[in-house]
C-alpha cells in the first residue's frame, strides 16, 4: 500500500529523526510513504479567519496532488496534520472557501475535499493494526514506563480531527503497549506545551511545559513520546527532571529493530 | 339537498392576525350548499359551541365545517358539539387554518387565500361524508406498569386502590429504582429508604398488584383497552416461591469480586446476590456471567447450602402472555456515562466520583457504611469540590442540551450534609446557575451557604489533575472575583446529566409511543396533557417523560393512575369508525392489503356470490376487522382494484378536496 | 463613534464566524485556559466584550499574543461558542492594518537558538504577522 506523504519543513531539518524513522518503519510494516514531488510548507498553524484563503493554498495543493495520484495523504508531524486536515474539512464543508480556492487555483478538476488525510498513528491503528505491529516488534520496551504526550494539535478540534476521544485518548497508549512498553496516563498529556509562544515569550512556554513534565514525572513516566517537533523542543528545553523525550517513530524504529535509539536528539 | 354550515374561528389573534376571518366566512358563505357562515373569536368556548349548536338546529344543517386549529386539538370537541345538537359526529369537518395556515405564513393576503382554499376543500369533503357510527371494543380490566421505581410503584398502588389488577414489570431483580440508592431527599432530608420501603412492601402485600421482577416487556400487540403483551421473565436460577431470602447461599458463594451495580462498582458482591437488604422480592438472583456453575459446570455450593432447595441451575427464561387495558410507562433515568468528560480525570482517579456515587458513599448501607471516605485510600476528605452541569446544558455532541433539573438541589443537599457532619471539611460548589424552583428549595440552598458555610462560586472547573500525593489539583474560574483558582481537593464530585433508561427507545417502538430526540417519551400536550402519550392507552409517569424530582414523579404517577382508572372503569370503548372496508364485488382476492396491514386487521374469507346463470361462485375476498383496524389507509393504497376504501376518508372524498383546492 | 464600534464587532463576527450570543456565561473557557496568568483579558471576557461592542481595549491588549491557540476553550465550551477563534479575529484586525505586524523576520534572529524547529518560526510568523 502506497500513500502520498507530506513531510513538512521541519521533518527535513531539525526533526529529521521523526521522518527517517517513519520511512524505515513503514517499509517494515508493509506500506510505502511516497513523498509528494512538490510541496510547500503548510504554515504550521491553521488560519482561523473565515476569509483566509491564500494561507490555505499550500495545503490544498498537497491534497490535490494526492488526489491526482489516486492516493490517500499521510502526515507524520502533528502540526501539518492539523493544518491539512482542517483545510480539507473547509474544502468539504465551507462553500465560500471552496469556491474561492478553486477559482484561484484553476485546476483541471476542482477540488472538494475528496482526499482522505491520515496521521501515521492512524495508519498504525486502523490499517496495520496494533496487534500486527506487536507481532513484528523485535526489541520491545519491556518494563519501560512511557508517557504519551498528545499536545493540542493531534486531538483538537475533535469535530474535525476525529482522531480519538479528545479528553481520554488512547491511540498513543495503545501504540506504547504494542511496542511492549507500559503506558503511563497522566492528566496533562493533552494540555498545551506552549507551542509557538516559545519564540517570543519563552517564559510562558517554560511554565506550560513545566506543568506537563511535572505531571508526567509525578505519575511515574520514565520517558515521554510525542508526535510534534515543537512539543519535543519545548519539553526538552524546559525539562528540569531529566525525562528523555522521543518521537513516536524513533521508538517504533527501535522496537522493530531497525535503528538504535540515539540519545535524545542533539546529544543531550 | 345538503345544508352546510361554516364556522370560522379567530382563535383570539392566533388566526385572525394573519388571516382575514371575516373575508373567509363571507367567501365560503357563497359556496353552493352553504346556507350559513359565520366567524367568532373562540369557537371552542361554550359561547362558540352554542353558536354551532343553534345553527345546526335552527338552520337544519346536514353538515358543518369548522375552520380552526388542528383536528388534533379540537376535532373531538366539535364532534361532541354536533352530537349534542343532533347531527351525526362524522358530518363535521375541520379545516386547519391555524397550524397549516396562519401560524406558518406571514402575508395576510396569501394566508387568507389559502384559508379559503382549505375551507373549500373541507366543504367539498363534508358534502360527500356519510353518517358513521363508532363500533365498540372491549376493555381488559388490568393495567401494566413498566418500571418498578417510585413512579411505577405509586401508579400501581393508586390503580390497585381503585380495585383493578396491576402488573409491575421491573428489569432489575428488585423494585425500588433509583430511590433505593439515595440516602436523604431534599429539601426535607427525609431518609429515602424510610419513605420508599413501606410503599414497596405495600406493593408486595397488595392482592391486586403482581410484581414481575428481573423481567422485561418483549412484545406488545393490540390497542387501547385490548393490549396483548409478552413478558420475558429472565432466569434467575432461583425458585422465587421457595427462596426465603435467608442469604446462606451468598455467604458461601466463592465468586466474591463482582462489581456491585447497586454501589456503582465502589464495592463488590457475590455471583449470587440480593441487591440490598430491603429488596422486594427478597429473593436471590444468580448472575449467569459470573457464576462458576453456570459458566463451567463446577461449584454448586449454593445449591448445597440452601435449606429451601430453591436453587435451580436448569431454570430457563419464561415467556408470559397477558392482556391489559392500559399501560403506564415508568422506565426512569440514569446518569450519563462520563467517558467524554475526562478533563475532570474521572477515569484517572478513584477520588473523582459522580453524584450518585457520592450518594452511595454517604449512605449508611453503602460501601463505607455511611462514613465519607476517599475511595482511593479510605482517608477522610478535607476539601471537596462539586462540579455542576457535567453534560447538561451542553449543545455539543458530548452532552445533553437540556437542564437535568435535580442536580442543583441534590448538590446543595450533598454540600449541606457534608458540612453538617464534617465541619472541618471545606466544600466548594462551582455553578453556572443555581436552580431552585420548588417549595422550600431556595431556602434550603441559602441555608447551605449561610448557615453551613458552603462556598458557592460562579464559574466552572476547567481541569482536574491528580497528583501522586493523592491530591486533586482543580483549576477553575471565579467569574465574579475575576480569578482562575487552583484548589487542592481530596474529592471531586461531578453532577452528571440525567438521561432516559436504555430500555426506553426499544420500548417506544414496541408501543408505537412518541419519543423526542432526547429519548424522553412525548406527552400528548406539553401543558394540558402531561401524563398521556399521543398513543391511546399509553400513559407516562416519572423521569421517562423528562427530568424531574421525587415529588413531581409521585404527582405524575398519581395522575397517570387516575387516567388509567378512568379508562378501566369503562366496559367498552367507542372505537374509531373511520376504518377500512372492502367492496367484495370488486375484490379479486390478491392479498396485497393483508400483506401491508401493520395491525393484522385484514383476513380473507371464502364467500358465495350469486352468478347470472343461477349458479353460485365461491370467491376469496378481504374482510377487515373494524375493532383492530386503525384507519391508517395503507391497504387502500395497496389495493389494485380500488375495492378497499376508508370510511370517512374515501378516495372520492380526498379527490374532491384536491379538486376544490385546484379551483 | 458608536457606529464604528458596531462595525468593528461585525467585522470580528465575520472573520471568526462566532455567534457571541450563544455564550451562557459559564466560565468554562477561562477555567480551562492554560495561560490565564499571562493574559490581561481572558476568553470569557473576549466573548462578553465583543458582544457589548467593547473592542478597543481588546485591540490594545497584549493578551492577543499570549493566546496559545491550543483550542482547549473551543473544545470544552458547552455551547460551541469557540472563544479561541474570537481571539484570533481580534488579533487579525490589528495585524492586518498597515505596519502593525507584531513580529518581523528581523526581530526573530535574536530569539533563535540552534535547536528551535522551523515550525516555531513559521507558526509564530503566521500568527503574529501578515
Amino acid at each position: 500500500m502506497t500513500y502520498s506523504y507530506f513531510p513538512g519543513c521541519t521533518l527535513k531539518n531539525k526533526a529529521k529523526e521523526l521522518d527517517e524513522c517513519a520511512r524505515l518503519s513503514s517499509e517494515c510494516l508493509g506500506f510505502t510513504l511516497q513523498e509528494l514531488p512538490q510541496w510547500q510548507c503548510c504554515g504550521g498553524v491553521y488560519p482561523l479567519g473565515k476569509d483566509e484563503i491564500a494561507t490555505k493554498l499550500s495545503s490544498v495543493r498537497a491534497l490535490v496532488a494526492a488526489r491526482d495520484a489516486k492516493q490517500d495523504l499521510v502526515t507524520v508531524c502533528s502540526a501539518c496534520h492539523n493544518v491539512i486536515k482542517q483545510v480539507n474539512n473547509d474544502m468539504q464543508s465551507d462553500k465560500d472557501i471552496a469556491l474561492k480556492v478553486n477559482n484561484y487555483l484553476q485546476l483541471d478538476q476542482p477540488y472538494s475535499g475528496e482526499t482522505r488525510v491520515y496521521h501515521y498513528l492512524e495508519i498504525l491503528r486502523d490499517k496495520v493494526g496494533f496487534d500486527t505491529l506487536a507481532k513484528l516488534v523485535r526489541e520491545p520496551f519491556t518494563g519501560k514506563k512511557i508517557g504519551a504526550y498528545y499536545g493540542c494539535l493531534l486531538l483538537r478540534p475533535s469535530k474535525v480531527m476525529r482522531m480519538d476521544n479528545s479528553e481520554n485518548p488512547r491511540i498513543i497508549e495503545d501504540f506504547i503497549r504494542a511496542i511492549g512498553g507500559e503506558p503511563v496516563v497522566y492528566a496533562m498529556r493533552n494540555e498545551c506545551c506552549g507551542g509557538y509562544v516559545t519564540l517570543e515569550d519563552p517564559q510562558s512556554a517554560k511554565i506550560r511545559s513545566g506543568k506537563v513534565l511535572f505531571c508526567a514525572k509525578d505519575q511515574g513516566a520514565e520517558l515521554l513520546v510525542t508526535a510534534c517537533p515543537l512539543c519535543q523542543y519545548n519539553l526538552q528545553k524546559n525539562d528540569d527532571y531529566g525525562i528523555p523525550i522521543y518521537y513516536f517513530t524513533q521508538l517504533l524504529a527501535r522496537a522493530l529493530g531497525l535503528r538504535e535509539l540515539k540519545g535524545v536528539p542533539d546529544g543531550r | 339537498m345538503q345544508r352546510i354550515g361554516v364556522f370560522v374561528c379567530h382563535c383570539g389573534t392566533n388566526i385572525s392576525a394573519t388571516v382575514d376571518v371575516h373575508k373567509v366566512a363571507e367567501i365560503l358563505g357563497r359556496e353552493s350548499s352553504v346556507v350559513y357562515s359565520t366567524d367568532y373569536q373562540y369557537m371552542c368556548s361554550e359561547a362558540g359551541q352554542n353558536i354551532i349548536q343553534n345553527a345546526i338546529r335552527d338552520r337544519h344543517l346536514t353538515g358543518a365545517v369548522i375552520c380552526s386549529c388542528s383536528p388534533r386539538m379540537h376535532e373531538t370537541t366539535f364532534r361532541k358539539t354536533a352530537a349534542r345538537a343532533g347531527l351525526n359526529s362524522f358530518m363535521v369537518e375541520i379545516a386547519n387554518i391555524r397550524e397549516q395556515c396562519s401560524w406558518i405564513h406571514k402575508d395576510k393576503e396569501d394566508a387568507t387565500q389559502k384559508a379559503i382554499a382549505i375551507g373549500r376543500a373541507a366543504i367539498a369533503k363534508v358534502l360527500l361524508n356519510t353518517p358513521l357510527v363508532p363500533g365498540e371494543s372491549p376493555v381488559t380490566k388490568r393495567a401494566l406498569v413498566i418500571g418498578g421505581g417510585i413512579a411505577g410503584i405509586q401508579a400501581a398502588l393508586d390503580i390497585a386502590e381503585a380495585g383493578f389488577e396491576v402488573d409491575i414489570v421491573e428489569s432489575k431483580p428488585t423494585i425500588g429504582g433509583k430511590m433505593t440508592q439515595i440516602d436523604k431527599t431534599f429539601p426535607t432530608l427525609d431518609c429515602a429508604a424510610c419513605i420508599l420501603t413501606p410503599k414497596m412492601v405495600d406493593c408486595a402485600q397488595n392482592e391486586k398488584i403482581h410484581i414481575y421482577s428481573y423481567s422485561e416487556v418483549v412484545k406488545v400487540k393490540g390497542f387501547v383497552g385490548d393490549f396483548e403483551v409478552t413478558i420475558k421473565k429472565k432466569a434467575r436460577y432461583v425458585d422465587e416461591n421457595k427462596c426465603t431470602g435467608c442469604g446462606a447461599c451468598i455467604e458461601k458463594c466463592p465468586m466474591k469480586k463482582v462489581p456491585d451495580e447497586f454501589n456503582l462498582g465502589l464495592s463488590n458482591r457475590h455471583a449470587i446476590y440480593i441487591p440490598f437488604a430491603q429488596a422486594i422480592p427478597k429473593v436471590a438472583t444468580i448472575d449467569a456471567m459470573q457464576c462458576r456453575m453456570l459458566t463451567s459446570g463446577k461449584c454448586g455450593i449454593c445449591s448445597k447450602v440452601c435449606t429451601a432447595g430453591a436453587i435451580d441451575y436448569k431454570q430457563k427464561d419464561q415467556f408470559i402472555e397477558q392482556g391489559y387495558g392500559a399501560i403506564v410507562v415508568a422506565t426512569g433515568f440514569n446518569p450519563i456515562s462520563l467517558d467524554k468528560f475526562d478533563e475532570f480525570a474521572y477515569s484517572q482517579s478513584k477520588d473523582v466520583v459522580s453524584s450518585l456515587e457520592f450518594e452511595r458513599l454517604t449512605n449508611a448501607a453503602g460501601p463505607t457504611n455511611g462514613v465519607l471516605l476517599r475511595p482511593s485510600d479510605g482517608k477522610h476528605p478535607h476539601t471537596i469540590v462539586f462540579v455542576q452541569c457535567v453534560g447538561s446544558r451542553d449543545t455539543t455532541c458530548r452532552g445533553k442540551e437540556y437542564c437535568s433539573k435535580i442536580c442543583c438541589m441534590y448538590t446543595a443537599k450533598h454540600a449541606l450534609l457534608t458540612r453538617e457532619k464534617y465541619p472541618d471539611t471545606e466544600v466548594y460548589v462551582f455553578y453556572i446557575d443555581v436552580r431552585t424552583p420548588g417549595k422550600g428549595f431556595d431556602e434550603f440552598y441559602r441555608r447551605a451557604v449561610e448557615q453551613y458555610g458552603v462556598h458557592y462560586i460562579k464559574g466552572m472547573v476547567g481541569k482536574v489533575v491528580p497528583r501522586s500525593d493523592g491530591k486533586l489539583e482543580v483549576q477553575a474560574s471565579d467569574l465574579i472575583m475575576g480569578e482562575q483558582l487552583h484548589i487542592d481537593a481530596d474529592l471531586v464530585v461531578l453532577a452528571a446529566a440525567m438521561e432516559s433508561d436504555k430500555s426506553a427507545r426499544p420500548l417506544a417502538t414496541m408501543l408505537t409511543a412518541s419519543m423526542d430526540t432526547n429519548d424522553f417519551f412525548t406527552e400528548a400536550h406539553p401543558k394540558l396533557r402531561p401524563v398521556e402519550s399521543p398513543t391511546a392507552g399509553i400513559f407516562l409517569a416519572g423521569a421517562c417523560q423528562g427530568p424531574k424530582d421525587i415529588p413531581e414523579t409521585v404527582a405524575q404517577a398519581g395522575a397517570a393512575a387516575s387516567k388509567v382508572i378512568g379508562l378501566l372503569v369503562k366496559n367498552t370503548l367507542k372505537g374509531n369508525p373511520c376504518v377500512a372496508q372492502s367492496d367484495e364485488l370488486m375484490c379479486n382476492g390478491c392479498s396485497s392489503c393483508e400483506k401491508v396491514c401493520p395491525y393484522g386487521a385484514i383476513t380473507y374469507v371464502d364467500k358465495e356470490f350469486k352468478m347470472p346463470n343461477r349458479t353460485i361462485a365461491i370467491r376469496r375476498v378481504a374482510q377487515v376487522n373494524p375493532a383492530v383496524c386503525q384507519g391508517c389507509g395503507a391497504c387502500t393504497v395497496a389495493c389494485p382494484s380500488g375495492a378497499m376504501d376508508l370510511k370517512g376518508f374515501s378516495n372520492k372524498e380526498i379527490l374532491a378536496e384536491v379538486d376544490a383546492i385546484c379551483r | 463613534m458608536d457606529d464604528n464600534r458596531i462595525e468593528e464587532r461585525e467585522e470580528i463576527e465575520r472573520i471568526s464566524g462566532v455567534d457571541v450570543r450563544k455564550c451562557m456565561r459559564c466560565g468554562k473557557c477561562t477555567a480551562t485556559c492554560p495561560c490565564y496568568d499571562e493574559m490581561e483579558y481572558h476568553p470569557h471576557q473576549f466573548v462578553c466584550m465583543v458582544e457589548k461592542d467593547e473592542i478597543e481595549p481588546l485591540l490594545k491588549s497584549k493578551s492577543l499574543y499570549k493566546c496559545l491557540s491550543c483550542f482547549a476553550c473551543v473544545e470544552r465550551c458547552p455551547r460551541q461558542v469557540e472563544p479561541g477563534k474570537l481571539v484570533e479575529a481580534v488579533r487579525l484586525m490589528v495585524i492586518r492594518q498597515q505596519g502593525r505586524n507584531h513580529l518581523n523576520p528581523d526581530m526573530i534572529v535574536k530569539k533563535l537558538d540552534d535547536r528551535m524547529p522551523q515550525q516555531a518560526l513559521v507558526s509564530a510568523l503566521r500568527k503574529y504577522s501578515k
